[in-house]
């Protein structure tokens, strides 16, 4: 397939269009799981272990069995026999992974601060809460393992029956001795080591979960605030050995989800064995400073990355080295978070010679697991830091040291040195225009001039140019990397005898506005009103086959299988027009909602005369079924890879190592555009979240594994007040891997804008003699560098 | 993130919420705005048995000046001294430091009553009221006393007020002297990591955030007074001070925005 300008041309597709969404969203009427009304259900509240690593011997609820309301408490070995399996994880990365059974109830031992050691059922969810504070659990503490450096070493083995905390090791290396040689031979050989911090993904709804069981004939429906209830109801089925068919998973409206609702919980099956149990519905609604604990963290990697350049800074290899903290258990993809990004360790650069390998250990802290952009903020992160290295080794500009590795244009499709193909790409007009939006020139100057004035309000300027491979996934490519599933995505459109339309899909919205986006697909190719087409997602029942949304999937993957199923539908409605019009198929324009007889313009019958007759089927052609009704599911042949250059400005203020960020601009490229306005939304929103991590978000464990930013007072996610105004611009390279062009634009912003950020903090105080800056960047911490610094040359 | 239950009485009136109070004794607690009281119930770690909700106590919500004195009704909002043309005019360092108070939702609940009684080192006026040298008025069942801010502080969370104390009014001096508040904090509603306060030119000095109370800068103030440079004058800023650690700051990291603030403060202030 060749795309090489949009395939639009209904006049919907490509405009801004305010999201169909947000009235009911904004009004209260969008119903999130804690507002659903179950008569009758009991309510859930889970013990959780305080300590991250600790023998349980002994487990007293009588007082909690005496408190006013308490339905009953259940321990783990009580619940032992409730599932048929222990939580998933359905990413067994390498044939001999080292994966522990994970009890949705803990027995015996406590593995992280939150792990769940019991469950207390209540008539309410007051009754559940203080039935809490009545059980009472014997702890012998044991020695806790932190780090990754620690787990490592073995000193202390959390899971005894895999008799090591290295669960994988994971190697991409295509060619070692060309990797030898390349660094042998290289001019400038950079090596940097970087920290992820852990972070907590904190949905602006946290998790809840609704079980409604119909005990006579066994079915069950599971509400749950999840990302993914189409791969749920799989392994959910799987997990607790309820037959699938008797399993109904719908997805309320979601408050966000950002990979921490890409799973399978504990809290989803506990709720689900106890509605069995009690032939009632369960329920339990995470609490903000249990959600900090008790959903899964994101990054906690450290990396080591090697470039090998020539004197005039073209790169000749990239090696990656990594340890990635799984946490406690492994979580449904858990292990491959890091090879979503193991193939882009050498970010947008032409680079012959790669090498990777992955470690990914236990420590006792909450598990870790996808969080927006998965793996490959991580690779842009190391890359992008790296690259400013090399430029100052080189002597030459961050700006230039880019623009000598770019993969040329004329490259395209690109066979990367990791093993994939990179669809299309042009990125050298990112840089450019990204440096004229943020006046690089001038910016450049400005601080030369502070520098030279002895300003201590130091001015910092950073490039983040990156590609990411998004658009999960295509199966074979997974059956490649050892995933337990496909990639593929469903959909149905279905032109119903008034002309209106639904739309069924496989994705699962949690506030990206799918609705809105596949209704203007739809009505830009049948030429009507986007309003005139509903979506209909998220109820396993009314969607029965779809992958869901994560991975910047939907629009590349689902909303591919909507173009195609509505061609579908376009088709057959044609033969049936051409039979109403008596004249051939091929002789039929279709063009604002109407078939006509070219060169014969009075000969036409609009689509809703076609539907209707679909629909009495009076007068059909000969064989032809009737309604217009198509049923697509799309398994994409590549991953599509967007790219953009995004470029921060900070202020430090050196007295008390305040970063200040005052400007940013980003020039992104993800094909076509459907909807700009969303595209700039999901940009803003990730660019934000990326920030966020350069400066503020840490889940800051202390030494004995207790988290001390489980609050929105401690955790610092920036509110509107902490934003900046962007200056957004993009260009348009389509991906020739899809009908629509198109690539994926949700994680993007995240990607980018960490190692903007990062690298114009170190911009700033490069001139003192200061290379890197753990993220993130506090006060305290960039103060103490500066300090450090000062020490060093005073 | 549910509290325990909670017995609950609505007073008419400042005597019926003091009666109350001593009827219930020790496990009572006056409920204001909630913006400290309800945050720390829901984590179970304050779980009074009654709580007396004075919110409606409009009577002793208001701001006055008379002479030289602003007098403030103790449920005066932070939103409300935030926008009071008033206090802009003849307190214009109170009104704001109320406006640098976490969020407008937080400021439009919260009071300065409710502010002070809580006594949080890390809160923002109970400083301010400390450097503008301001007086407290408590209220219980012997009738009413004034207290001097500089006497209030007695621990962490800890004051002078007895349990059936109601504080009802707080008086400040018109203050129109060169004044500045810094407020060093990583978002923008966050609580102070280090706050200074400085009133009349340096006259008056507190810090925020930099021990188990809201307290003075004795050290800075005499320097000024003995004429320092705000340089000099600031490096006493964190002396005798036993500044917390907590995931934003260790002490020595306290101290040394203790100094840099105060100087930046002191500069603005005029000093
Ligand atoms: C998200 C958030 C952010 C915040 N950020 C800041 C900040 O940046 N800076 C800051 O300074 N504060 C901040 N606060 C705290 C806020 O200022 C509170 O409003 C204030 O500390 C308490 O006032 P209140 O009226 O809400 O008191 P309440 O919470 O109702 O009561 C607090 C305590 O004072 C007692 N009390 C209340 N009124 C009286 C009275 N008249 N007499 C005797 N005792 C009384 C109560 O019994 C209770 O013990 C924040 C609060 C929140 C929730």
């Amino acid at each position: 397939m060749t795309v090489t300008e949009s395939p639009f041309i209904g006049g919907i597709v490509g405009e801004s269009r305010l999201r169909h969404e947000d009235p009911a969203l904004l009004t209260g009427e969008s119903k999130f799981i804690d507002d659903l009304q179950i008569p009758g259900a009991l309510w859930v509240a889970c013990v959780r272990s305080p300590h991250a690593h600790a023998r349980i011997t002994g487990i007293d609820t009588s007082a909690a069995l005496a408190t006013d309301g308490v339905v009953a408490v259940y321990t783990g070995d009580d619940l032992a026999d409730a599932w048929a399996a222990p939580l998933p994880c359905a990413w067994p990365v390498t044939d001999d992974m080292k994966n522990p059974a994970h009890h949705p109830v803990a027995q015996g031992k406590a593995n992280y601060a939150g792990d769940i050691v019991a469950v207390v059922v209540a008539e309410s969810r007051y009754a559940a809460a203080d039935g809490l504070e009545g059980v009472v659990v014997d702890y012998e503490p044991l020695d806790a393992v932190v780090t990754m450096e620690d787990a490592e070493t073995d000193r202390v083995v959390i899971h005894e029956d895999c008799g090591t905390n290295v669960s994988y090791v994971w190697p991409l290396v295509p060619d070692p001795e060309a990797v030898e040689a390349a660094f042998a031979d290289a001019t400038h050989h950079i090596t940097e080591t970087f920290v992820h911090q852990r972070l907590i993904p904190t949905a602006m709804e946290p998790r809840g979960v609704v079980a409604v069981p119909a005990p006579h004939n066994g079915d069950m429906t599971l509400y749950s605030s999840t990302q993914i209830p189409h791969v749920l109801k799989v392994m959910a089925a799987l997990t607790l050995g309820i037959p699938e068919q008797k399993l109904r998973v719908i997805a309320p409206s979601v408050g966000g989800g950002f990979g921490c609702k890409l799973n399978v919980y504990a809290e989803e099956i506990i709720c689900m064995a106890l509605a069995q149990r009690h032939g009632v519905p369960v329920r339990w609604t995470e609490g903000r400073t249990e959600a900090a604990v008790s959903t899964i963290q994101g990054r906690a990697q450290r990396q080591t990355i090697e470039l090998a350049s020539d004197a005039d800074g073209k790169l000749t290899a990239v090696r990656a080295t990594l340890l990635a903290d799984m946490g406690a258990y492994l979580q449904l993809v858990a292990p491959g978070v890091p090879l979503l990004g193991a193939f882009l360790y050498h970010g947008l650069y032409d680079v012959p010679v790669y090498s990777f390998t992955c470690k990914g250990v236990f420590t006792n802290l909450t598990p870790t697991d996808a969080y927006r952009g998965a793996g490959r903020p991580e690779a842009t992160y190391a890359i992008e830091r790296a690259m400013d290295a090399l430029a100052v080794a080189v002597g030459v500009g961050p700006d230039e040291i880019r623009s000598r590795n770019f993969i040329p244009t004329e490259k395209f499709p690109y066979d990367s040195p990791a093993g994939l193909t990179f669809d299309s790409g042009n990125y050298q007009p990112t840089l450019d225009r990204a440096k004229e939006l943020i006046d690089w020139d001038g910016r450049r100057a400005e601080q030369a001039e502070r520098r030279a004035a002895g300003s201590t309000t130091h001015l910092g300027i950073g490039i983040s140019s990156y590609v990411e491979m998004c658009g999960l996934a295509p199966s074979r490519t997974l059956a490649a990397l050892n995933y337990g599933a496909g990639g593929w995505e469903s959909a149905t459109v279905r032109i119903l005898p008034t002309c209106k339309v639904q739309v069924v899909t496989g994705t699962t919205p949690h506030g990206q506005g799918h609705e809105t986006c596949w209704s203007m697909i739809v009505a830009d190719q049948l030429g009507i009103d986007p309003d005139d087409v509903e979506v209909l997602h998220s109820d396993t029942a009314i969607s029965p086959l779809g992958m869901d949304t994560y991975g910047s999937r939907s629009l590349a993957v689902g909303g591919t299988a909507i173009w195609m199923a509505t061609e579908q539908v376009i088709d057959k409605a044609r033969a049936i027009a051409a039979h109403m019009l008596e004249a051939n198929a091929d002789d039929l324009e279709f063009a604002g909602g109407t078939f006509s007889v070219k060169g014969s313009p009075d000969k036409e019958v609009p689509l809703a005369g076609v539907a209707f007759g679909a629909f009495t089927a009076h007068d059909l052609p000969d064989g032809m079924e009737p309604n217009l009704q198509a049923q697509v599911t799309f398994d994409p042949s590549n991953f599509v890879f967007p790219f953009g250059t995004h470029i921060a400005v900070v202020e430090v203020d050196e007295a008390t190592g305040a970063v200040e960020l005052i400007d940013y601009a980003a020039v992104d490229d993800c094909g076509n555009q459907i909807n700009p306005l969303i595209v700039e939304g999901q940009l803003h929103g990730g660019i934000v979240q990326g920030v966020a991590q350069a400066l503020w978000e840490d889940a800051a464990y202390d030494a004995d594994g207790q988290c001390r930013a489980a609050n929105l007072a401690d955790y610092l996610v920036p509110s509107a007040a902490e934003c900046i105004d962007m200056k957004l611009d993009h260009t348009v390279t389509p991906s020739p891997s899809n009908p629509m062009g198109v690539k994926g634009i949700g994680e993007a912003g995240t990607i980018a804008s960490t190692p903007a950020v990062m690298n114009a903090v170190v911009d700033a105080l490069r001139p003192m003699g200061i290379t890197d800056i753990t993220m993130p960047a506090s006060p305290m911490t960039v103060r103490r560098a500066i300090e450090a610094a000062q020490g060093d040359s005073a | 993130m549910i509290p325990a239950a909670v017995d609950y009485v609505r007073a008419d009136s400042a005597e019926a919420a003091i009666a109350a109070l001593a009827e219930a004794g020790d496990e009572a607690k006056l409920l204001a705005g909630g913006q400290s009281l309800v945050p720390l119930m829901r984590l179970r770690l304050a779980t009074p048995s009654v709580l007396v909700d004075i919110g409606r106590l409009d009577g002793l919500a208001g701001i006055s000046v008379d002479g030289d004195t602003v007098g403030i009704g103790a449920l005066t909002t932070h939103s409300a001294l935030e926008h009071s043309a008033d206090l802009a005019a003849a307190c214009p360092l109170l009104a704001h430091v109320a406006a640098q108070v976490g969020d407008p939702a937080v400021r439009h609940r919260g009071t300065l009553g409710g502010s002070l009684a809580h006594a949080d080192p890390a809160s923002d006026l109970p400083a301010a009221v400390l450097a503008l040298g301001g007086t407290l008025v408590a209220t219980g069942p012997g009738g009413s006393r004034e207290i001097a801010a500089t006497d209030f502080f007695t621990g962490f969370l800890e004051s002078v007020l007895g349990p059936d104390e109601l504080l009802t009014e707080v008086r400040v001096p018109v203050s129109t002297g060169g004044w500045c508040y810094q407020k060093f904090n990583r978002r923008a509603q966050d609580w102070a990591i280090v706050g200074v306060v400085v009133a009349e030119g340096g006259a008056g000095v507190a810090l925020v955030n930099m021990g188990s109370t809201p307290m003075r800068a004795a050290g800075v103030e005499a320097a000024v007074a003995a004429g320092a440079s705000a340089g000099d004058a600031a490096s006493a800023a964190a002396d005798g001070t036993e500044p917390p650690t907590d995931n934003n700051a260790d002490g020595d990291y306290r101290a040394h925005l203790a100094r840099v603030l105060t100087e930046r403060a002191l500069v603005a202030a005029g000093a």
